[in-house]
């Protein structure tokens, strides 16, 4: 099934020259209106671009959702202090792939944003905390920093405005936790990547016990389009409280996964449409909005407005709007399983819950996946669940705790076959992306 | 008599030679410089002394203590609690499959265990020329190019058992190896020497790869009308791919 016009859904913003052949510089990051908004901001005192960007509804686009103006209001200024913009380019949330391309395709918008954020919190030092393993990325940020150095975008007196900023590209080592803005905090500082005690928030004690604001790629990328072509603007896309445009990263058993950006709000019945639907002959089974600490949705959701509130209100989180698609070939309990592992592999071991609970969720689930699972085990999930979700020092916990509780709730007859029949009753050959390839079909 | 071993402590870990260390020095002092405090420097360096042994060794570990002024305790508390640093020699070739739910659903599992029987090692084990290191790998951040297999931390998107036998054939026998987005292959220690902050100076290896990859532009090109041309791709060799057919690069 097709949409009439899916390109009146769809507003590339950052990705909208990312086929550009030369598009991650400097050059043709100008061609697109790039770094006039540096122009615009520089010329208004830092206090009205807070206010601009607050009043434009930003949001963050890192999960959490929280409005961007607002933690840059939080900063206390004249305190006499360094003022830090630390950006989380940590993205290792499972199924989240937005932040990676947007930075390899487009990282000029990144640096445009983090100049414009500094100004504002007044900042002379940026921080990109970019996750180690991805080198291509790494490369182009180099350059795209090289470049705005070269250029005058950095450095001292920036476009003869007496603002002074430079900016630190640093990768992370491998470590999940880090994506927790106190735990890249520790890390950052050299440390073991392991969450803080809050409060003190970083707005007054973060990098270095400084006034910091630690934003996402996307959120801190967003802001030049706000600030150039307008708050009204930004305004007429989404919804009063989940305002503007963002990446939807589509993927798994679709016809065309990839980066749709658009209004938020959008379905994934929507997105489907224009992307081609499921695999030819497969139907949606369950899948992540924002990746798998969202708790996951089933094919009765396909009309929840992709926006804060909208998936808010159907039980889960927007999240990093990485639509993990898994159709009906998929067993959910591997899938969990797998999940599962990830959070106990992940968990730092700086609380209880999180370290011990983790592990027993793995040594259950292994056992159910494998048919070795007791009818008992069903609760006992739900009861270790319980005691790790809200009871952990960060929201590693949490996530841990979404892919269970949200399995048991749309498939628990699907645990109950694993343990009354002592096996899996899915073939997993037949999820592979190459299961169907002799009957691939061109959908025109 | 029972002997009761209370352990010899072990002795401090040599230095590097003078010449290597001098060498590091200069960087360490680079690296450092980018940083309010000096223990910001400790994961770049870590990155550092990897790129000279491609492991972090205790040597490693105590070179990065001394310029730091930390204890070697500090800086191992550190070294072992990320994935990336290596505790082993490995090979000069890291060979990551994602087998995290999506690509593991999507072929992830089927190409890890393809692959263990290909190489005959298992998870973190190195082939005996030195050559592979196989390893499990979480979630990359490449979702919409499932299922991905990470050579030295460079993208190699829409793997199938085969065109992963291939790629790590290509590897052993010396054979030129082109991930699908990004630059030439670089051995694991030129690699870390990136991850420490030292761009790539290799001519041409930013503009390698192009821009965006396919399915990055999924939407823009719906956006602009353009017809997609075909479903999910099928094969990591596959013509279509703005990459080429990404194992057969160093035969061309």
């Amino acid at each position: 099934m097709t949409v009439e016009s899916p390109e009146k859904l769809l507003v590339p913003v950052l990705s909208a020259f990312w086929d550009d052949p030369k598009s991650w510089t400097l050059e043709t990051y100008r061609r697109h209106e790039g770094y006039q908004a540096l122009h615009k901001a520089l010329a208004m005192p830092p206090d009205d671009v807070i206010a601009y960007v607050k009043d434009s509804g930003l949001r963050g686009r890192g999960g959490a959702g929280f409005p961007t103006g607002m933690k840059w209001q939080f900063i206390p200024q004249g305190d006499g202090k360094p003022h830090y913009l630390v950006v989380n380019a940590d993205e290792s949330e499972p199924g989240t792939c937005k932040d990676i391309p947007l930075l390899y395709a487009n990282p000029h918008s990144l640096i445009e944003g983090i100049v414009i954020a500094c100004w504002a919190i007044r900042s002379n030092h940026a921080f990109i905390y970019l996750r180690g393993e991805v080198v291509p990325v790494l490369r182009r940020l180099h350059e795209a920093v090289r470049e705005a150095y070269a250029a005058g975008y950095l450095g001292r007196n920036i476009q003869g405005s007496g603002f002074d900023l430079d900016i630190t590209v640093h990768a992370g080592a491998g470590a999940y936790i880090c994506g927790e803005e106190t735990a890249l905090l520790d890390s950052l500082e050299g440390r073991r990547g392991q969450p803080r005690l809050r409060p003190p928030f970083p707005a007054v004690e973060g990098l270095y016990a400084c006034p910091t604001v630690v934003n996402n790629v996307e959120s801190i990328a967003s802001v030049p389009a706000i600030v150039n072509r307008g708050k009204e603007w930004f305004r007429t896309m989404g919804s009063e409280k989940s305002p503007g445009f963002t990446l939807y990263s589509l993927s798994g058993h679709v016809a065309r996964p990839g980066q749709y950006e658009g209004p938020l709000g959008i379905t994934l019945r929507q997105l489907l449409d224009m992307g081609g639907g499921m695999r030819p002959g497969h139907r949606l089974k369950f899948w992540t909005p924002g990746g798998s600490s969202t708790p996951m949705f089933t094919d009765e959701h396909l009309d929840v407005p992709l926006d804060y509130e909208g998936v808010g209100a159907a039980g889960s989180m927007l999240g990093t709007k990485a639509l993990q698609c898994f159709d009906e070939t998929t067993c959910v309990v591997r899938a969990v399983t797998r999940w599962t592992e990830f959070y106990a592999h992940e968990s730092c071991g700086k609380c209880t819950p999180c370290r011990e609970g983790t592990y027993w969720l793995v040594q259950l689930m292994r056992d159910i996946e494998a048919g070795k699972g007791r009818p008992e085990d069903l609760d006992k999930l739900n009861d270790i669940a319980d005691n790790i979700n809200g009871k952990s020092f960060c929201a590693l916990g949490d996530g841990a705790a979404a892919p269970i509780f949200s399995s048991l709730k749309y498939f628990r007859a699907e645990y109950e076959e694993h343990i009354e029949r002592q096996g899996c009753p899915f073939d997993p050959a037949r999820s592979t992306a190459w299961a169907d390839s002799s009957r691939t079909e061109v959908i025109a | 008599m029972t002997e009761v071993s209370l352990g010899i402590p072990e002795m401090p870990a040599p230095d590097f030679p003078a010449d290597v260390r001098a060498r590091l020095e200069t960087d360490a002092r680079e690296v450092i410089a980018r940083y309010p405090d000096s223990r910001s420097a400790l994961l770049p360096l870590l990155h550092l002394v990897q790129s000279e042994e491609g492991y972090v060794s205790r040597t490693g570990i105590r070179f990065c203590s001394d310029v730091l002024d930390l204890t070697t305790a500090e800086v191992t508390a550190v070294a072992t609690f990320y994935t990336m640093y290596r505790r082993k020699p490995s090979g000069d070739y890291q060979v990551g499959v994602c087998t995290n739910t999506l690509c593991a659903v999507m072929g992830g599992d089927a190409i890890f265990d393809e692959l263990r029987g290909h190489l005959g090692v298992g998870n973190d084990e190195t082939t005996a020329d030195g050559k592979v290191t196989l390893e499990h790998i979480e979630c990359n951040a490449a979702c919409d190019f499932a299922p991905v297999v990470m050579v030295n931390w460079e993208f190699f998107d829409n793997q199938t058992p085969e065109s992963a036998k291939k790629l790590v054939d290509d590897l052993i026998a010396g054979r030129e190896v082109r991930p699908t987005r990004g630059a030439p292959l670089c051995t694991y220690k030129e690699t870390a020497r990136i991850l420490a902050g030292f761009p790539d100076e290799r001519e041409g290896a930013v503009e390698a790869g192009g821009s965006a990859g396919p399915a990055s532009l999924a939407g823009l090109r719906l956006h602009r009308g353009e017809t997609p041309g075909r479903t999910v791709p099928q094969q990591a060799s596959d013509p279509d791919h703005q990459g080429g057919p990404v194992t057969e690069e160093g035969e061309g």
